[in-house]
C-alpha cells in the first residue's frame, strides 16, 4: 500500500502521513489506558465473585495483540519517503 | 537424567555454534555481503536481550507468586515500543547523529560532553548491573544443578550452588570476552554478537513456546482445561495492587529505555533508524509470545509439582518431571541463551563505558596524550574491556554471594530496574528539555542513586547484611524518618514501590530544580538544542522529513531574498519536476537542499541553512552552524561596510565630478567671456591706433595741431595696450601662483607715501591721512602691497565723481591684522555692482580711458597671496575699500591654490 | 544736402577717427556715446546710416538694432555694426538682428568708408 501510484497527490500523502504520526503518538496513550482498565475491575469485594485471573489475562492479551496490530499498520504507513525504492527490509546498501 | 558432562558438552556445542554464526556474520559484514544482517528482523530479535533468564525462568516464578503482576514487566516495554514515535525515534536519531557509544556517552554529550558525568553514569551502571548479573548467574547455576542432579526438584536451600556459580561466572566471563572483545569497532558495532543474540532470541522463544505448548496441550489437556486450572489455582483471582500494577509498568518502561544493554542494542548497534518501524510492533509481539504461556506454566507447576519446588524453575522441572529430556534440554538451552545473551551485551556495553570514560582518559592522561599510536590505544582499550568484563561478572558473583542467593529472580531483577530507572530523568530531560543542565543531571542522578542504594540495594543484602538491623528499625543515625523502607514516614509501602517513588521523585525533583537554578555552559546549551531539536537539523539517512516545511512560507522567504520572479520560477520548476502543477512543490529534502543552495548564493550558506531550518522547524543550530553564521555575518558586515564606503566614495566622486563639471562649464563660459573681453580690450585701442595712423599716413592736409593730437592718441592707446598686457600677465602670474613673494619689512606710512606718489593723483585728489597711526611695521611683500594701494588710490582719482574729490585713508590694527580703509567722497558703487567689482573686466559705469577692468581683480589676487583680503565696505560716504593684511604675512601666506 | 551718419560708440578716440574719415568724405556725422537713449538719438537725428558698436554701456548694440528694426519709421535704415569681440557668433547674431553690414575692429579707414558709401546706395 506504501507503493501506490507514485508522486501524484503528494500533498494529500503528506497530510495523511502527519495524521499517521499523530496516531502513532496517541497509540501508547491508548495502550496505557487500556492496560490500566483491569484495575477498575478489582475494586470491591474479594471472594469467589471477584475478577478471574483468566479473564484479565485474556483481556490483556487481546488488547496487546490489537495494539501490536495497529502499531504494525501505522508503522507501515509511516514508512520512509520516496527515496526508498524497495521494501525497507532490504533498502540499505553496505556503507 | 543428563549428567553434568553431557550438559557441559551441550552448552559448549551451543556456544561453538554461536561462535560460528558470529564469525560468519562478522566476515560477511566485512565483505559487505551483510544486507540480511542489517534487516529490521535481526534488529527486533536483538532487542530480545530484554528477556533474560529473569523472563525465561523468573516470569513463571513471579506469576506463581503474584499472578498476573509479572506481565507488567512486559507491558511497559511494549508501550515504549508502540510509542516509538515519541522517544525511541529521537534517541536513535540523536545516537546516530552524535555518534553515541553508550548511555553514559549520551548523557555526558547532552550535558556539555562532561566526562565527570560520564564517569558517574558508568559507575552507577556497573553497580546497578551487579544484581542483574547475579540473577543470571543464579538462574544458570540453578538450571545446571536442576538438570544435572538426580533429584531434579530444586529446592530453595541451595548451599552447594556457590561453587557452580563461580564456575558459571568464570565461564560466562571467558565466553563474553571471546565474543565481545574480538575487535574494537570504530563505531562500537558488533555484527557477530548481534547475529548470535538474534539466534539466541529465537532459541529462547522456541524453547519457552515449546514448554508452553507442552504444558497447555500435553499436561492440561487444551485451552479450556488450562483456563479451568487457572480458575482453580491459588492465583485465580485478580488482586494485583494498583500501585504495583502501575508502578511496575512504568518502572519496566523506564528500565527498557535506560538499561545500558538495551541502549546498546537499540541505539548503538542500530543499523538504520527505520528498523525501529518494524520493531515497534514486532517486539511487542515477541514479548507477548514470551508472556503467553507464563501463567499456564505457573499454574500447572503449582498444581503438579511439590509445594517446595522452586517456581522459578518450573519451565525446566515440568518437562523433567514428565521425562521429556529433549524438551528439558531445549528449555535449558533457552534459559542458557537468555542468560548468556544478556551477560554478553551488558558486559560489552559496560566495558565500553568503562574503557571509554574511565580507563582511556586516565591512560591518555598518564601517557601525556602525546605519543598516541593507534595500535597502543587499541590494545589498551581491548585490555580495559576484557578486564571490565571480568570485573563486572565478578561483581555479579560477589552480589550473589553476599545476598545469599536465595531470593526470587524477579525480586533481584527489580532492584536493577529501579537502579537503571535513575537515568530516566536525565535522559528524557536531556532529550526533551533544553533547559536541563549538567548540574541538574548530576544532582538528580546523585540523589536518586543514593536513595536507591539506601532503600533497595543495600537492604537487599538482608537484615544482617551491609545495613545493620537497627537502621531498618530506627533509621539512619536513629532518625526514624530515614528508615530504608519507610522514608519520611511512608510506612506500609511495598519496598520496591517505596524505592521507586522516592528515588524517582527526588531524582526528577532535584534534576528540575537544579537545572532551573543553575546556569548551563554555552556548550551545554548548544548540545541541548541539538538533542532536543534533533529532527530539525540532522540529515541522517532514513527519510524522516522531520518537521514538514510549509512550502508557502519557504516561497515567501525565497521571494524576499531572491526576488519574486526568480523565486517563482524556481518553485514552479521544482513543482513541475515533482509532477505537480502550480507554484508550490512538496518540500522534499532534495528541494530544500536546492533551495538552500540557491539562497546561499544570496545570503551565504550558513544563513540560508539557518533560515530554512527556521521555517522547516525550530531554530536550532550546531556549533558549526553558529560559527559559520558568525563568520558569514562578519563577512557580510565587512562587505556591506566596504560597499557602504564604496557608495560613499562613489557619491563623493560623483559630487566631485559634478562640481568639476560645473567648474569646467563655468570656466568654459568664463573663458569665452574672458576671451571676448580680452579681444574687446585689445581691439578697441588697436582700432584707434590703426585708424589714426592711417589718417596720419593718408591725409596730407593735416594741421600741425591735428597731427600732434592724433599722434598723441596713438601714443595714449599704445600705452593703454601695454598696460593692459602688463595687467593680464600680472593676473596670469598671480592666478597660477607662480608669483614669488619678496618678503620685506617696512612701515605702512612709507608704503602709502610711495603709493600716493606712484598713483599720480596730486592735484586731482585730496588725501586725508593720520600718519601717527601708520607707524606700523609690516613684514610682507611690500611691492605687491604697494601695487594694491596704488590701484585703490588711482581708482579713487579716476572714478570719484565729487567736485572736490577726497580720499581718506584710515589704518588700524585689528586681531593681529592691519586694516586699511580707502574711503572717497564719491557716489560709491551701486549695490548691484558691488558683488562683481573684483571680477576681471568688471567695470562700473561708463568707461573712462585707461580702465581695463583688471585692477581690482589683481588686487584681490595679490591680497590673497599675501594672506589678507580686500573687500568693498558698503554704506560709507563714498566708495570704500578695506584692505586687511596680516602683520606677519609669513604665518598667513596661504598655500598655493 | 549731404547725407547724415550717426555713430553710436563709447570710445572717444574711435568716434573721433570715424568722424574725421566720414566728414572728409562729405558726410554729416553726429555721434552718440551710450546705449540707454541711443534709439532716441536715432529718432531725433533721422540719419541715413547708423554705425553701431556692439559693446555699449547701458545697452547692447544688438538690442538697439532690434529697437531700430522694430520701429516702423526707422525700420529701413541701413545699420553698420562694429564689434571688437571678433567672434563668429557675433556676426551671426548681427545678421539675424538685421544688420546691413558688419565690421570687426580694428578696421581700416577705407573699409569703413566703402561700407558706408555702399550702404548709402542701397
Amino acid at each position: 500500500m506504501r507503493r501506490g501510484p507514485p508522486t501524484i497527490f503528494v500533498q494529500e500523502r503528506t497530510y495523511k502521513r502527519r495524521r499517521m504520526a499523530d496516531a502513532a503518538r496517541m497509540l501508547p496513550i491508548l495502550g496505557v489506558i487500556l492496560f490500566m482498565i483491569p484495575l477498575l475491575w478489582s475494586d470491591g469485594e474479594t471472594g469467589p465473585d471477584s475478577t478471574r485471573t483468566a479473564a484479565v489475562m485474556i483481556y490483556l492479551f487481546v488488547v496487546w495483540a490489537a495494539l501490536t496490530g495497529v502499531a504494525a499498520v501505522l508503522s507501515r504507513r509511516l514508512g520512509p519517503e520516496e527515496d526508498t525504492p524497495e521494501d525497507s527490509a532490504t533498502e540499505e546498501d553496505a556503507g | 537424567m543428563a549428567t553434568l558432562n553431557v550438559l557441559v558438552l551441550v552448552c559448549l556445542s551451543y556456544v561453538a555454534l554461536l561462535f560460528i554464526v558470529a564469525f560468519m556474520a562478522d566476515r560477511a559484514a566485512k565483505q559487505g555481503r551483510a544486507r540480511w544482517l542489517r534487516s529490521p528482523v535481526i534488529y527486533t530479535l536483538s532487542l530480545s536481550i530484554y528477556c533474560t533468564a529473569w523472563t525465561f525462568y523468573g516470569a513463571v516464578g513471579f506469576a506463581a507468586r503474584s499472578g498476573l503482576e509479572f506481565v507488567t514487566i512486559y507491558l511497559g516495554p511494549s508501550l515504549v515500543m508502540i510509542g516509538w514515535w515519541w522517544t525511541l525515534r529521537k534517541m536513535v536519531r540523536v545516537g546516530r547523529s552524535q555518534r553515541i557509544t553508550s548511555i553514559a556517552d549520551l548523557i555526558s554529550s547532552r550535558f556539555g560532553k562532561s566526562n565527570s558525568l560520564a564517569v558517574f553514569v558508568t559507575v552507577i551502571a556497573v553497580i546497578v548491573l551487579a544484581p542483574y548479573i547475579a540473577l543470571q548467574l543464579q538462574s544458570v547455576t540453578l538450571s545446571f544443578d536442576t538438570v544435572a542432579s538426580p533429584d531434579f526438584i530444586a529446592t530453595k536451600d541451595a548451599s552447594g550452588q556457590q561453587a557452580t556459580a563461580l564456575w558459571v561466572a568464570a565461564g560466562l566471563a571467558v565466553f563474553t570476552i571471546l565474543f565481545g572483545t574480538r575487535n574494537v569497532d570504530a563505531n562500537e558495532r558488533h555484527h557477530g554478537v548481534v547475529m548470535a543474540i538474534a539466534i539466541e532470541a529465537v532459541v529462547k522463544l522456541i524453547a519457552l513456546l515449546a514448554v508452553g505448548v507442552f504444558v497447555v496441550w500435553g499436561l492440561s489437556g487444551g485451552v479450556g482445561a488450562t483456563l479451568d486450572r487457572i480458575d482453580a489455582s491459588p492465583i485465580a483471582t485478580w488482586e494485583v495492587p494498583g500501585s504495583r500494577w502501575v508502578g511496575l509498568t512504568l518502572l519496566s518502561a523506564a528500565a527498557f529505555i535506560c538499561l545500558p544493554r538495551m541502549f546498546q542494542v537499540m541505539v548503538v548497534e542500530s543499523e538504520h533508524e527505520d528498523h525501529l518501524r518494524m520493531a515497534s510492533w514486532a517486539f511487542p509481539a515477541y514479548l507477548m509470545a514470551m508472556s503467553l504461556f507464563v501463567v499456564p506454566i505457573a499454574v500447572v507447576g503449582l498444581d503438579m509439582l511439590p509445594a517446595d519446588a522452586n517456581p522459578d524453575l518450573f519451565v525446566l522441572t515440568l518437562p523433567l518431571m514428565e521425562g521429556r529430556e529433549g524438551l528439558a534440554i531445549l528449555s535449558f538451552l533457552g534459559g542458557f541463551s537468555s542468560a548468556t545473551s544478556m551477560v554478553i551485551v551488558a558486559a560489552i556495553a559496560l566495558s565500553t563505558m568503562v574503557s571509554n570514560h574511565i580507563v582511556m582518559p586516565i591512560w591518555l592522561r598518564s601517557t601525556g596524550g602525546s605519543a598516541i599510536i593507534s595500535g597502543d590505544v587499541r590494545s589498551v582499550a581491548m585490555l580495559a574491556r576484557r578486564l571490565a568484563i571480568a570485573v563486572i561478572l565478578f561483581l555479579g558473583y560477589l552480589y550473589l554471594r553476599l545476598s545469599g542467593g536465595g531470593s526470587a529472580l524477579a525480586a533481584i531483577g527489580l532492584i536493577s530496574f529501579v537502579g537503571a530507572a535513575q537515568f530516566l530523568p536525565a535522559l528524557m530531560g536531556g532529550l526533551f528539555w533544553r533547559g536541563a543542565t549538567r548540574s541538574g543531571a548530576m544532582a538528580g542522578l546523585g540523589l536518586g542513586f543514593v536513595v536507591w542504594l539506601y532503600c533497595l540495594f543495600l537492604p537487599s543484602f538482608g537484615p544482617s547484611g551491609i545495613l545493620p538491623q537497627t537502621v531498618f528499625e530506627n533509621g539512619l543515625f536513629g532518625m526514624s524518618w530515614l528508615r530504608p523502607y519507610a522514608l519520611f514516614g511512608t510506612e506500609g509501602m511495598d519496598p520496591v514501590m517505596h524505592a521507586v517513588l522516592w528515588s524517582i521523585l527526588l531524582n526528577a525533583g532535584s534534576f528540575i530544580l537544579v537545572s532551573i537554578l543553575s546556569l548551563p555552559q554555552p556548550i551545554e546549551r548548544l548540545q541541548g538544542a541539538q538533542f532536543v531539536n534533533v529532527f530539525d537539523h540532522s540529515s541522517t539517512p532514513g527519510g524522516w522529513s522531520g518537521g514538514l516545511a510549509q512550502s508557502e512560507d519557504l516561497m515567501i522567504m525565497a521571494q524576499r531574498i531572491m526576488g519574486a520572479r526568480d523565486a517563482q520560477t524556481l518553485f514552479a520548476e521544482e513543482a513541475q519536476r515533482q509532477g505537480l502543477g502550480g507554484y508550490l512543490p512538496e518540500p522534499s529534502p532534495d528541494f530544500l537542499n536546492r533551495l538552500e543552495r540557491e539562497l546561499s548564493g544570496s545570503i551565504g550558506a550558513a544563513a540560508a541553512h539557518a533560515m530554512i531550518s527556521q521555517i522547516v522547524g525550530g531554530a536550532t543550530v550546531s556549533v558549526q552552524d553558529l560559527m559559520a553564521v558568525a563568520d558569514e555575518t562578519a563577512q557580510i558586515m565587512e562587505y556591506s561596510s566596504r560597499l557602504e564606503a564604496k557608495t560613499d566614495e562613489q557619491a563623493r566622486t560623483a559630487r566631485q565630478l559634478r562640481e568639476a563639471n560645473e567648474k569646467l562649464t563655468q570656466i568654459s563660459v568664463q573663458k569665452d567671456a574672458f576671451l571676448s573681453q580680452i579681444s574687446h580690450e585689445l581691439r578697441t585701442p588697436m582700432t584707434s591706433i590703426r585708424s589714426f595712423s592711417e589718417i596720419l599716413r593718408d591725409t596730407d592736409s593735416l594741421s600741425g595741431e591735428e597731427r600732434n593730437k592724433y599722434a598723441s592718441i596713438i601714443q595714449e592707446e599704445a600705452t593703454r595696450l601695454t598696460r593692459l598686457l602688463d595687467d593680464l600677465l600680472d593676473l596670469s602670474v598671480l592666478e597660477n601662483s607662480q608669483v614669488v613673494l619678496n618678503q620685506q619689512s617696512g612701515t605702512l606710512f612709507d608704503l602709502l607715501e610711495r603709493a600716493i606718489a606712484a598713483a599720480d593723483v596730486t592735484g586731482k585728489l585730496r588725501i586725508h591721512r593720520k600718519p601717527e597711526r601708520e607707524k606700523v611695521m609690516l613684514n610682507t611683500d611690500l611691492d605687491r602691497l604697494t601695487q594694491v594701494f596704488i590701484n585703490l588710490i588711482s581708482n579713487a582719482g579716476k572714478y570719484c565723481e565729487s567736485d572736490t574729490p577726497e580720499l581718506r585713508i584710515k589704518a588700524e590694527t585689528r586681531d593681529g591684522d592691519l586694516v586699511v580703509d580707502f574711503i572717497d567722497n564719491g557716489e560709491g558703487i551701486p549695490r548691484n555692482h558691488q558683488a562683481v567689482i573684483f571680477e576681471k573686466f568688471a567695470r562700473v559705469g561708463e568707461t573712462k580711458a585707461g580702465g581695463a577692468g583688471l585692477g581690482l581683480a589683481i588686487c584681490r589676487e595679490v591680497m590673497g597671496r599675501l594672506g589678507g583680503s580686500i573687500s568693498y565696505v558698503p554704506g560709507q560716504a563714498g566708495a570704500a575699500f578695506r584692505v586687511r593684511v596680516p602683520m606677519e604675512a609669513g604665518q598667513h601666506v596661504q598655500a598655493a591654490q | 544736402m549731404s547725407k547724415k551718419v550717426i555713430v553710436i560708440e563709447d570710445e572717444r578716440n574711435i568716434i573721433e577717427a570715424i568722424s574725421f574719415i566720414l566728414s572728409r568724405d562729405g558726410w554729416d556725422v553726429v555721434t552718440h556715446s551710450n546705449g540707454h537713449d541711443a534709439i532716441d538719438a536715432v529718432r531725433l537725428r533721422k540719419p541715413d546710416i547708423v554705425i553701431l558698436d556692439v559693446m555699449l554701456p547701458g545697452k547692447s548694440g544688438f538690442d538697439i538694432l532690434q529697437e531700430i528694426r522694430g520701429d516702423g519709421e526707422l525700420g529701413q535704415i541701413p545699420v553698420l555694426m562694429l564689434t571688437a569681440r571678433g567672434q563668429e557668433k557675433d556676426r551671426e547674431m548681427a545678421q539675424r538682428a538685421g544688420a546691413s553690414a558688419y565690421m570687426t575692429k580694428p578696421f581700416s579707414n577705407a573699409e569703413v568708408l566703402d561700407a558706408v558709401r555702399h550702404l548709402a546706395t542701397v
